[in-house]
């Protein structure tokens, strides 16, 4: 059965919409495969714009992996704006891929890359463009496997009755395998229907299957158990972690866009994991242990990168890129390979306590001399302490002196407000430090015409971490001190007006934290919010705060539980949490005790460079850290 | 800079959706995946060496659009041409390319040639309204600029407009007008969803479907043909070289 491109009904539509570009597809290196000679067909979605999903590593690996396997092709869709979203509907035209026009439900497979929660109501607006029912109990034979991933997936409860399956962790071997399983399944006839398809991903142990599991509660609200409703599935489902990063070299063939995105740039992760133990990093909790790229194979990616791309600056992507063991000959190879060519280089942001200038000097020689960043987080040193952010005043005075130092202008600062144990002093800390910053600044430099940005986010207690029974901060303490420590920046008359300051206020940050310890009680909230116009909450002019409470108010008025309980609530150690059944390999116990540390501000090492801390992960996955340094150097490349 | 080269390149079918920054960035990037010795300006964020004349609006192809690069090394017109075409997206493809050897690009181009395809419009009603059109002595339109709504003459600016009968290319048995006109470039600039405008204000032309606009050509007015000449014939003359290629094929090259 071919498929039909729905170019030709979307095309009249484009010249009424904003930015059309973007629905158009031929991106440079994007591939378009025949349909008939692929068996499993496989639609990825990044639930948010194409400015903000096309940048996205995770989509453009699984891509390039999927479509190199042969009887495999993988397509892209993305979030429609609205002002599509209602063409769309008025013109019957279907969610379709951007690379052949497809429609998303003639796929075999609609795979979804969940960074944020807050891409949850755009999955739903392509379900329903997309024919496919929102339940997944109701999709039938002709209907895709909704699959997620990314780092919400780790606790997908929320999203569960929405999800025919979901995996955690790395996606390269795991699409492999699914598409593998898909093929096998559709070539004998596709016995047994979806179901039988669902049970042999499930018995895998590396697929979770929300239908498959049961939830009992509690009168209070609490869970009192997840367990399998059959046999042959396991009680946990594990994360997947690839060993060697070097067998790995994706992105070959970097997508390039012609509509402009988020990061107009070509990347390359360089490690992946983080083992710096901050304790409000989910990200460092799940991804462990680390594991380097080679400085061989950076270089490697980097050289066929920029050539395929024509990009003229590279990222060197990770959780905390100056921690790379060969960072600095990292920075000093490249830097020498382009010198003269207009390439920059850039790390998303550093470490106060990995920075050194010279890696800094590397990392502007050959291209823009931009703001240098660095996140201390908390404000106070008690404040670091508890999340174990290992970082003193004095580290971040004297690092922020020499980038002032060295001639550079402007520094931006980034801090977190909402923090567990936090007080009204530890947020009014961030404007002290940024004074005394500015203050040095003033001192090495003589001179008045030295900027520091302030820019804080509000804390979300996550899945997986320490904090994961932590009360998050009610909204209104959080914009009380945010109000403060502005006031405090504004009045300054010596230095204030050398201080930037960013911020947000926090109810957004409620609404993502029900989403981010939800249970599957939470998803009529989602459905709810979406039936009411919710769309793009990640954006602020769509983002509606009171959308969110009064639908969760209605969705949630038969259960003991409302957004408070999910939020502002302390768990205690024995309750059991919406995603104990899935298992990031951290032991259940150490996290408890890395809680109880963080009360009282006991800091925790870097499992790199002192002995294990016991976390689990490696014993549970059988995995170990990966690290240099391999003391091999980039050789200059030929010039043709 | 030791040399400037003149482009003509095309933006068709999908890749008419491109914005001039879209364009600019393709552009760009091609120019480096080719290896093209671009020059840079000085300064902290140093820009490549190349300019860009009339851009054509979003959603309008073009036959006919015009950029120069400045390279630091000498460079086979022909040569680049070919590499610079082969680097970028299929549907922005490069036409000509010449030395620079003449003063300013920009101001040779004095007008527009454009058709605008109109399916499910009566070519008949099309006829009679650019009659109409044509016999006014000013058709004021308004149009949402990123300066706010401004109110303008559109009717001055074009020299000829005719209507003829075409084919739609979706669906062939629907009727479809096509528009053919020449546009001086004035400020506030006088696009064609500008005559558009005015044939509904002036004879309530309203076509059914979104028109599809091309830019045939742009250059010096040729008064003895109401047309435009190559712009880029000024530099090849000084040269001595043969004249540029008659470029006025409209493909939907997808």
């Amino acid at each position: 059965m071919s498929v039909e491109s729905l170019f030709p009904r979307l095309e009249p539509l484009l010249p009424k919409v904003q930015k059309p570009i973007q629905y158009v597809g031929g991106e440079l290196n994007s591939t378009v495969k025949d349909w008939d000679d692929a068996s499993v067909h496989w639609a990825l979605m990044y639930p948010d714009a194409y400015e903000v999903g096309l940048p996205n590593q995770g989509v453009a690996i699984l891509y390039e992996i999927l479509n190199e396997l042969p009887g495999t092709l993988a397509e892209r869709t993305y979030a429609v704006w609205p002002d599509l979203e209602a063409l769309m509907r008025e013109h019957g035209v279907p969610q379709f891929t951007v690379d052949a026009h497809r429609p998303v439900r003639a796929f075999d497979v609609l795979g979804v890359s969940f960074s944020t929660e807050l891409g949850y109501t755009n999955l739903l607006t392509a379900l329903d463009l997309a024919g496919i029912p929102f339940t997944a109990a109701d999709r039938g034979e002709d209907d895709p496997i909704v699959l997620a991933g990314g780092h919400a997936a780790f606790n997908p409860e929320p999203v569960a009755e929405f999800l025919d399956a979901a995996v955690l962790g790395d996606g390269e071997q795991i699409a492999i395998a699914i598409s593998e399983v898909i093929r096998e399944w559709k070539g004998e006839g596709s016995p047994g229907g979806r179901d039988e398809l669902l049970m042999r991903l499930a018995s895998t142990g590396g697929v979770y299957v929300p239908k498959f599991y049961d939830v009992e509660y509690h009168p209070d609200g609490r869970i009192k158990r997840v367990a399998p409703n059959r046999s042959g599935v396991p009680w946990r489902v594990q994360k997947h972690t690839v060993m060697d990063l070097d067998e790995w070299p994706y992105p070959k063939k970097p997508l390039v866009p012609l509509a402009e995105t988020v990061h107009e740039r070509f990347s390359v992760e360089i490690f992946r994991g983080c083992t710096r133990g901050c304790r409000f990093c989910q990200a460092g909790m799940i991804t462990r242990p680390v594991r380097e790229r080679s400085i061989t194979t950076i270089g490697d990616m980097v050289e066929a990168g920029v050539k395929e791309s024509g990009f003229n600056e590279v990222g060197l992507l990770s959780l905390s890129s100056a921690d790379h063991s060969e960072i600095a000959a990292v920075a000093k190879g490249l830097a020498d390979r382009y010198e003269g060519t207009n390439t920059s280089l850039s790390l998303p942001s550093t470490r106060v306590d990995a920075f050194n200038i010279d890696l800094a000097n590397e990392f502007s020689r050959n291209g823009r001399r931009s703001g240098l960043t660095f996140a201390p987080e908390g404000g106070s040193e008690r404040m670091r302490k508890v999340i174990n952010k290992m970082v003193t005043e004095e580290d971040l005075i004297r690092t922020v002196t020499t980038a002032y130092g060295q001639g550079w202008r402007q520094v931006k600062l980034y801090f977190m407000c909402g923090l567990p144990t936090e007080m009204d002093e530890d947020v009014l800390g961030i404007a002290d430090l940024a004074k005394k910053v500015i203050k040095a600044g003033r001192e090495i430099t003589g001179s008045r015409d030295i900027r520091c940005t302030v820019s804080i986010g509000g804390f979300v207690p996550k899945p997986h971490t320490p904090f994961q029974w932590a009360a998050q901060c009610d909204h209104e303490t959080v914009d009380r001190r945010l109000r403060q420590l502005r006031d405090s920046l504004r009045t300054d008359k010596q230095y204030g007006k050398s201080i930037g300051f960013r911020y947000h206020d926090g109810q957004p940050s409620i609404v993502e934290g029900l989403l981010s310890r939800g249970d599957r009680r939470v998803g009529a909230v989602i459905r709810a919010v979406w039936e009411d116009g919710g769309r793009f909450d990640g954006w602020s002019e769509h983002f509606s705060y009171k959308r969110w409470m009064d639908c969760a108010e209605r969705a949630l008025a038969g259960e003991p539980v409302d957004v408070d309980w999910y939020t502002t609530r302390e768990r205690e150690e024995v309750e059991v949490l919406p995603w104990d059944h899935l298992d990031a390999g951290l032991d259940r116990e150490w996290l408890w005790q890395d809680w109880q540390d963080a009360t009282t501000e006991t800091e925790v090492e870097d499992c790199r460079w002192t002995p294990c801390y016991d976390c689990g992960v490696c014993p549970t996955m059988g995995t170990e850290i990966q690290i240099g340094p391999t003391g091999r150097k980039l050789l200059p490349l030929t010039i043709v | 800079m030791v040399q400037r080269l003149r482009v003509r390149y095309a933006k068709r079918g999908r890749l008419r959706f491109t914005s001039h920054r879209d364009i600019s960035r393709a552009i760009e990037r091609a120019v480096r995946r080719a290896g093209i010795p671009v020059g840079f300006s000085a300064g902290f964020s140093p820009h490549p060496k190349i300019s860009y004349a009339g851009a054509a609006p979003t959603g309008v192809a073009s036959e006919a659009e015009y950029l120069e690069i400045g390279v630091v090394s000498a460079c086979e017109p022909d040569r680049l041409r070919a590499d610079l075409d082969s680097s970028l997206p299929p549907g922005l493809d490069v036409i000509d390319v010449v030395e620079a050897r003449t003063g300013s690009l920009a101001d040779r181009l004095e007008c527009s040639v454009w058709e605008v395809r109109l399916p499910g419009a009566e070519p008949d009603e099309a006829k009679k309204a650019v009659e109409i059109f044509l016999a006014a002595e000013r058709v004021d339109v308004e149009r949402l600029t990123k300066k706010g709504l401004r109110r303008f003459d559109s009717r001055e600016a074009v020299i000829t407009l005719t209507a003829d009968e075409g084919t739609a290319s979706l669906e062939p048995s629907q009727p479809c007008a096509i528009l053919r006109m020449v546009v001086r470039h004035v400020t506030p600039a006088v696009r064609p969803d500008d005559v558009l405008t005015g044939l509904r204000l002036v004879a309530d032309f309203a076509p059914p479907s979104p028109p599809a606009v091309t830019r045939l050509a742009q250059g010096p007015l040729d008064a003895r043909t109401g047309g435009t000449a190559d712009p880029l014939d000024l530099d090849r003359d000084i040269r001595g070289g043969e004249p540029g290629p008659a470029v006025q094929h409209v493909g939907d090259h997808k």
